[in-house]
């Protein structure tokens, strides 16, 4: 058990560091000189080269990799062209929003369980048939569209929500209030499809031996659904969520720039349009590490609900 | 006799696609996915003859109009009638997604099928190489890549190109190596066939089933992202018709019409479902373990 999470970190680490490899080396893979890309056309040579010195870019590109890698493990994603803080600084300012509206919406997608749970005990009935409908068309349905009918019919047609804004993060129902169409934004696919997941899984967990012994056994069924069928039958979804956070995140992109909240997407956002290099890099790699280190907490947990799973592992 | 033969091969193969696709559509969740789908090809490749409009004709007197008889789904906001160019916009959507997943189910197969054939650390580092591409969240990835290379419909492309790969690729692995084992390929391999032969005759055609539903669910998605880059004006570069920027143009005029919006976000709902709907059928169709509950 031990082994295994050390060798999981371990491949997360070295997947983080894949990916940071990747997207230094893509920067360098830019037709152009980045300086000339960033300053504009109108920047002087002196400009450009104090900003060639200072991003270490008159280096080989080895060393180039090894002050980017030393920046990295310190904490030292490099400065923001325009206000020329620290891209960390920056980018922790905006986090908390973005992991608020992630961590809201991941709450949210569990009340699939329940909704799966009910389908399964009650297959093939009228509540199975239609949710099994609506579930399959709202999963695949782009955030995007979502975002933007919500944001239509409840705010600016009948104007139940805010249009714009985080709200006062100080005043929580105010809060509350700007963050319910965002959450309902990224998560109402996936309460559809946590659905799907775990009604699959309860319906072939219902069919096994030890739910039949239990039953047998007189157990109460209250007792027999959560201890021995729901505990198993929730380990796919627990590894799905891990998953999809990377897509949770991807969706916050965009329901970020629709409702105008503040965050990890709209600062990407707006450094992509400014042309902050390292203000986009830092941005990214955050929010790779945060996707990779939830698929890892996802696995860990499961073969923590599931000690069969460490032998396939191995 | 050969001359007979010819006769009858082709006859065979078209009626066996005509009972596959009778019993796609005995379903009504199938029937509703392949009507919708082929409804969205037809109008793909026929667009200029159904288009009623220019899509790019401007006629800024009757600009941000209702629907009306004269315009089903009303204009925009340089009076450019909307249902023109959202026809229009399906040959783009169709277009990015179906080239797109081509190249990403060609390269997740090569390299699925090789790491679950080839040894192990060849194994080991594409499943990394797998993992670290799938850790990168797609839109800001897309973002960062717009950033560096400039945003056109190729971006876009290769964009989802080098985000989807992966997961055909997953799947080919597991596909090659529960196949691997079975008698047909150890008798080929003992009869001193070649990897690569091995690999494309033998594994790929009896593989490529679930890669292909996969796929067909995949294209939503596609669709959604390609829709999503030029609704931030990072696609396919104005005034060629896209769903997303005519989404864009929409969330822009929201509160001076919301016909735009409303008729823009339609045809990305219908595709969603058009989609999803035929590869679920086609998961049950395929998928024995579900066929005989």
């Amino acid at each position: 058990m031990f082994g295994y999470i050390i060798k999981r970190i371990l491949l997360a680490i070295l997947i983080i560091a894949c990916a940071v490899s990747t997207m230094f080396l893509m920067i360098h893979a830019v037709p152009g000189d980045p300086v000339n890309v960033m300053l504009g056309p109108r920047a002087t040579p002196e400009i450009k080269e104090a900003l060639r010195a200072r991003l270490h870019l008159d280096q080989p590109l080895m060393t180039q990799l090894f002050y980017f890698f030393k920046g990295f493990v310190f904490g030292n994603f490099g400065f923001d062209i325009r206000s020329n803080r620290p891209v960390l600084d920056i980018v922790l300012e905006q986090l908390p929003h973005t992991l608020i509206l992630v961590s809201s919406a991941l709450i949210m997608s569990t009340l699939g369980i329940p909704i799966g749970c009910y389908a399964a005990i009650h297959r093939n009935g009228i509540f199975d048939r239609v949710f099994g409908i609506i579930s399959i068309s709202i999963i695949a349905m782009p955030a995007i569209v979502v975002g933007l009918y919500m944001l239509l019919f409840f705010s600016v047609e009948l104007g139940l929500f805010p249009v714009i804004g985080a709200g006062d993060s100080n005043d929580w129902s105010n809060y509350l209030w700007h963050l319910t169409l965002p959450v309902l934004t990224i998560s109402i696919a996936w309460i559809g499809y946590i659905s799907r997941l775990v009604r699959a899984s309860m319906i072939e967990v219902l069919s096994q031996n030890h739910v039949r012994m239990a039953r047998a056994f007189g157990l109460p069924e209250v007792r027999v659904m959560s201890r021995y069928a729901l505990r198993l039958a929730v380990l796919p979804t627990i590894t799905m969520m891990g998953v999809s956070v990377a897509f949770i995140i991807s969706s916050t992109v965009i329901t970020e720039i629709i409702f105008a909240r503040p965050g990890l997407g709209s600062l990407l956002f707006e450094s992509v349009l400014s042309r902050n290099y390292p203000l986009v890099m830092g941005t990214v790699l955050v929010s790779t590490i945060f996707i990779v280190a939830g698929s890892t907490i996802a696995d860990l947990l499961n073969s923590l609900l599931d000690p069969r799973s460490l032998k396939e592992n191995d | 006799m050969s001359e007979g033969l010819r006769d009858v091969v082709p006859k065979q193969a078209s009626s066996k696609s005509l009972k596959f696709i009778l019993r796609l559509c005995k379903d009504p969740m199938g029937l509703i996915g392949f009507t919708l789908v082929t409804c969205f090809v037809i109008i793909a490749i026929f667009a200029d003859f159904i288009a009623p409009f220019d899509p790019n004709k401007i006629d800024i007197l009757n600009k941000l109009q209702g629907p009306s008889a004269n315009h089903f789904f009303g204009t925009d906001q340089l009076g450019r009638d909307t249902l023109s160019r959202l026809i229009h916009g399906t040959q783009i959507a169709l277009l990015v997604a179906g080239i797109s997943i081509g190249l990403a189910v060609l390269i997740g197969s090569i390299l699925g099928a090789i790491a679950g054939y080839g040894p192990n650390w060849l194994d080991f580092s594409i499943m990394l190489l797998f993992d670290m591409v799938r850790s990168y969240p797609v839109i800001m990835f897309a973002l960062a890549v717009v950033v560096l290379f400039g945003p056109s419909l190729t971006t876009v492309m290769a964009i989802i190109v080098a985000t989807s790969f992966p997961t055909y690729g997953r799947l080919m692995r597991t596909q090659t190596q529960s196949l691997r084992q079975s008698e047909y390929i150890l008798s080929a391999q003992a009869l001193g066939v070649s990897m690569h032969k091995i690999l494309l005759r033998h594994i790929l055609p009896n593989a490529i089933g679930p890669i292909l539903i996969v796929a067909s669910m995949d294209v939503p998605f596609v669709i959604a992202l390609e829709a999503g880059l030029s609704f931030l004006g990072l696609g396919v570069r104005p005034p060629t018709p896209s769903w997303g920027s005519i989404l864009n143009d929409g969330y822009t005029y929201i509160r001076n019409s919301k016909w735009l919006l409303l008729s823009a976000g339609a045809p990305l709902i219908l595709v969603t479902i058009g989609f999803t709907f035929l590869g679920e059928q086609l998961r049950d169709i395929f998928d024995p373990k579900i066929n005989r509950e």
